[in-house]
């Protein structure tokens, strides 16, 4: 099962959940398990055309999936799926 | 960077002994200090730890950007500033704190607000940037102003539990260019999505380990010493006190300065953040003082808070309930045949509120109230609790 961890903005939309643990093969089913499981989490992460959105960053281990295969970037038992959204400070 | 022509006074060398007996530091690397002229924008939750440390570390010509004043929220978390400074400029109040703590250094005051228009004749003064703004329009322009001069820009960011570092635009020994904000986000967040710290909130403390690893890195890049954090990307969860550092690269499609580079000079930071939505579903706004109107005469209007239940129970105006992310589902419990006033704690809620019933739903009766509820409780009802 690969890991994935919810960064604190997006917590309060996957039940305040920092860490899952998903089986999946790719990002893609990663992405279809916390749209599915999280409704309104899929909001934050997916854009009208299921396309992740370009203000949130998926890493697998340490690299950026846009350097890999985008959404089928292979996942392994042992990844660690990092989620990171833009985030500004302050103010709107 | 020439540093043979740098002198240091006995009372400098006595200052800096600290930084001059490291091996891989030296005098050298204090001598680029004292050389280095460095812009910090921001001087809030990030800039006071930047600011306090590059002044103590003898940084030679400091530049701060800020236009707002010091408010008693602030001192949470911004550490230059104590209770008489409440009401003072910020970029000021910070001058006369880091002069008393460096009198050996220089410090100029841009006492503006950063825009298109400035930002490139106040950027070009200086060699290394650190961006402590608060905002995604200003986040953009720092990034496009300094890939457009060919500057580095050490960046940092905070939300709630959550901090991010990365150096961008900088060119490395071998003259390779890293990657920049808008290799990492190409677009920003559609205005409401996330909430700000303004809303979202944020621990004291986190602005002050962020803005201390900022000014590592702004260090670094001025003296040379050890590996910077360009090219990767360094997040910390407070919380759970887990931090990771990911590989970033350049991205061909950047607008900037990707394989076919679309952007040439500064454009409009905010309509490029979604900020000035066009005039057919432009938001209404009200003031305070014209809802308080409203109220006294008995127009019959609806109130309504998008904010979260936790911070209703904390102080509340008698609205109706509806949070942010449920104001579609509620679309039937808003009137259309009355005025209905929507706020938030500050009104960026509400007015994404307000633009999404009507972009959805077609209401034309919404109107979104200005400063929110903390402006209502300054104007109205003082009495209430602020938070």
């Amino acid at each position: 099962m690969a890991t994935v961890i919810i960064p604190t903005p997006l917590r309060k939309f996957a039940n305040n959940t920092a860490k899952l643990t998903i089986n999946a093969a790719s990002i893609q089913d990663i992405v279809n398990d916390l749209s599915f499981n999280y409704p309104d989490l899929k909001r934050h992460l997916l854009d009208e055309q299921g396309k992740i959105r370009s203000f949130v960053n998926v890493f697998v281990g340490d690299d950026d999936i846009r350097d890999l295969q985008n959404e089928n970037t292979a996942v392994k038992e042992d990844s660690v799926i990092s989620i990171v959204p833009a985030i500004a400070g302050g103010n709107l | 960077m020439l540093t043979d022509n740098i002198k240091f006074t006995r009372e400098e060398l006595a200052r800096y002994d600290r930084h001059i007996i490291i091996p891989d530091f030296g005098l050298e690397a204090q001598k680029k200090l004292k050389t280095a002229k460095v812009l910090v924008i921001g001087s809030g939750g990030l800039g006071s730890p930047v600011l306090l440390y590059l002044a103590a570390a003898g940084v030679g010509t400091i530049g701060i950007v800020d236009f707002d004043v010091v408010d008693d929220s602030n001192l949470q978390r911004q550490v230059l500033f104590g209770v008489d400074e409440i009401g003072k400029l910020k970029a000021e109040a910070a001058r006369n704190r880091l002069e008393a703590l460096n009198p050996y250094i220089d410090i100029v005051v841009h006492n503006t607000r950063l825009t298109s228009e400035n930002a490139l004749s106040i950027i070009r003064q200086y060699d290394v940037v650190a961006d402590g703004t608060d905002n995604f329009p200003t986040r953009y322009l720092v990034n496009d102003a300094c890939v457009l001069l060919d500057k580095p820009n050490v960046y940092a960011s905070i939300f709630q539990f959550e901090g991010q570092v990365s150096v961008f635009n900088y060119v490395n020994q071998k003259g390779e260019r890293g990657p920049n904000y808008r290799d990492l986000y190409p677009t920003p967040p559609p205005p409401g999505l996330v909430p700000s710290c303004a809303e979202g909130g944020v621990l004291g403390v986190l602005p002050g380990i962020i803005g201390s690893l900022q000014a590592l890195e702004v260090i670094k890049v001025v003296t040379g010493v050890g590996e910077l954090l360009n090219g990767r990307f360094y997040i910390f969860d407070a919380l759970n006190f887990e931090s990771r550092t990911f590989k970033i690269k350049r991205n061909p499609a950047n607008p900037l300065n990707g394989t076919n580079p679309t952007i040439k000079e500064l454009i409009d930071y905010e309509q490029f953040c979604g900020l000035k939505p066009n005039e057919k579903t432009a938001v209404k706004e009200i003031t305070v003082s014209e809802l308080y109107d409203w109220q006294i005469k008995g127009e019959p209007i609806q109130l309504i808070d998008v904010r979260e239940p936790h911070e209703y129970d904390i102080v509340n105006i008698g609205a109706e309930l509806i949070p942010l992310g449920t104001v579609s589902a509620n679309a039937d419990r808003i009137a259309k045949d009355r005025k209905v006033v929507i706020h938030c704690k500050v009104g960026g809620r509400s007015a994404k509120a307000v633009q999404e019933l009507q972009d959805k739903f077609g209401f034309t009766n919404l109107y979104n109230l200005k400063g929110g509820i903390l402006a209502y409780i300054d104007e109205v009802q003082p009495e209430l609790t602020k938070y």
